[in-house]
């Protein structure tokens, strides 16, 4: 008697339980205005990132083709897993004297963990983060990047008057 | 594991069938290795092998300073990536004696339970997976989107944000942080009867949980087991009122403690501490300074002053600490972490014994793994 007692209270607490669950689904079924779903690749022309998504490291360069990095290699030190080289060439100032400047800002993508510490020790701002986030490529080289853009050069500081 | 199944173990017996479950297993939630000695459906003993992803955090730390080893601490516990960060931060500066901003500790503590929030919605969503469940994983995954919008709002990445770091915050919350948290609050606490319809009044869920990997809290505490794992046993293990950091001591709330040790206790545990760092969030966000900066004063190069130091945070899967020995360089000397999920793994080989091993995957499930968290 027992047993068909609690047979016939198990077919009811199943079926209350999946009635509960099934309502879920059918609410969600019916009301098309909650559907979250992002169809990626065919939104690509209205995606915007946040302003602050990490993509990649860049650096800005203005309508001159200047730049504000000065080949310091602070960023290159900070750099937890060596993402970033540094390469100086000396070049002549106004007043004819030889003094450093950046040759090629070497950052390697893959190997980025995106942490942040170039960007915040940077002392003259000069690199950001970039929006970017369409990253894959079929050749691992080609995840190695020359920031500074060919023929660029440094921004002269303007000067307070 | 008793002696009589260690003997067993060393001398494979030749009618021991022996079956791996993983390293590429769905419901190990990573590259963990379980290999499992059967007896028809019932499991005999159970060894798990690790190691699989193994990147020698510890050792890596010594090459880095204390502002680059931060962004380690993410890639463990990446599920609770800013807690990890916190208890690292939290060490350099108690050794330092700087005392961060008032607002810093408010927003350190939001973030804490934003990602356990987001943590603990995972895992639900995968558990019912593990089960056979797949509803419940696209309810998961849509309301741990909107936890991620937030993060991604405000440090630009969604996972990974190595946005704590000694002395503070790497930058600024965005203005509308406290706007979008609230909402986010009221949205999840609207949405919580439906994860109770669909999956925790199941009745075939009841079934399969309840009674399976009974842990008493003996064996909790003698494993180490901490976390919504050990509270499911009983064992008051909560960081965060057994020895308060940051802001807790002024949060009112309530440590959840479930007394059965089940899978179906720890599942409970897990929802409530959802509802209660809800409460947590309300209580914050309507407390925190707007002004006041995001970081105290710090050196450009960290030197920690010769010593050992130790930090131990309430991590989304349990106690997670952080030992530094300094000799007094801008390089820790040796760094230890003390990693929960290391510890909730060693305990399942005692709980699969005897069990079936349909139950295997449910006990794994509800003890909620991170495998890079084992392996560091
Ligand atoms: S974000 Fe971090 S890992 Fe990437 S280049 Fe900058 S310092 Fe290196
Ligand atoms: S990017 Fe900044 S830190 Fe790096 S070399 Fe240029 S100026 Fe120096």
């Amino acid at each position: 008697m027992n047993s068909v007692v609690r047979y016939i209270n198990d077919i009811y607490k199943g079926v209350i339980s999946l009635w509960a669950g099934m309502r879920v689904t059918g609410k969600y079924f019916i009301s098309p205005g909650e559907i979250v779903t992002e169809q990626y690749p065919e939104n690509r022309a209205t995606l915007k990132m946040e302003e602050r998504f990490k993509g990649e490291v860049i650096m800005p360069h203005d309508e001159n083709n200047q730049h504000k990095c000065t080949g310091c290699g602070i960023c290159e030190v900070n750099c937890p897993n060596g993402s970033i080289e540094i390469i100086t060439k000396k070049v002549p100032n106004e007043e004819g004297k030889m003094v450093r400047a950046i040759d090629k800002h070497i950052y390697h993508l893959s190997m980025c963990t995106f942490c942040e510490l170039c960007i915040k020790t940077c002392p003259f701002n000069a690199i950001t983060w970039g929006q970017d986030f369409e990253h894959a490529v079929f050749d691992r080289t080609r995840l190695t990047k020359v920031l500074n853009k060919p023929g660029s050069s440094l921004k002269k500081k303007e000067v307070k008057s | 594991m008793s002696e009589e199944t260690i003997k067993k173990i060393i001398l494979k017996e030749d009618e021991d069938y022996i079956i791996n479950m993983g390293p590429q297993h769905p419901s190990t939630h990573g590259v963990l290795r379980l290999e499992v000695c059967l007896n028809g459906e019932r499991v005999k003993y159970m060894i798990p092998h690790i190691g699989y992803i193994h990147r020698g955090m510890e050792k890596m730390a010594e090459f880095n300073t204390y502002k680059q080893v931060i962004h380690l601490t993410d890639r463990m516990d990446y599920l609770s990536a800013h807690i990890n960060n916190e208890a690292v931060c939290l060490a350099v500066e108690n050794a330092l004696e700087v005392e961060v901003p008032e607002r810093v500790k408010y927003i350190r503590a939001i973030l804490d339970e934003l990602s356990r929030i987001a943590s603990h919605n995972l895992w639900w969503s995968a558990f019912g997976m593990d089960l056979g469940a797949l509803t419940t994983f696209f309810y998961g995954m849509r309301d741990r989107e909107k936890v991620l919008a937030i993060f991604e709002e405000s440090f630009g990445s969604r996972l990974l944000h190595s946005f704590n770091t000694p002395g503070g915050l790497m930058h600024d919350v965005h203005p509308n942080f406290r706007k979008h948290t609230m909402e986010f609050v009221k949205y999840f606490r609207k949405k919580l009867p439906d994860y109770k319809n669909l999956l925790t009044d199941n009745v075939i869920f009841h079934n399969r949980t309840k009674g399976i990997g009974v842990m008493d809290k003996e064996t909790a505490i003698n494993y180490g087991v901490t976390g919504p794992s050990g509270r499911g046993s009983g064992f008051s293990c909560d960081i965060r009122k057994v020895a308060p950091y940051g802001i807790y001591e002024k949060v009112v709330f309530r440590e959840i403690l479930y007394r059965e040790g089940d899978s179906f206790a720890r599942y409970k545990v897990r929802m409530d501490e959802m509802e209660e760092s809800l409460n947590i969030l309300e209580q914050l966000v309507s407390d925190m300074p707007e002004e006041g900066g995001f970081t105290a004063k710090m050196k450009p190069v960290i030197k920690l002053p010769e010593g050992e130091y130790f930090q131990r945070v309430e991590a989304a899967r349990g106690e997670f600490a952080v030992f530094i020995v300094s000799k007094g360089e801008k390089y820790p000397y040796r760094i230890k972490f003390r990693s929960p999920n290391f510890s909730n793994l060693f305990v399942l080989s005692k709980l699969a014994v005897g069990g079936i091993i349909a139950d295997l995957v449910a006990t794994c499930g509800s003890l909620d793994l991170v495998i890079p968290d084992i392996d560091r």
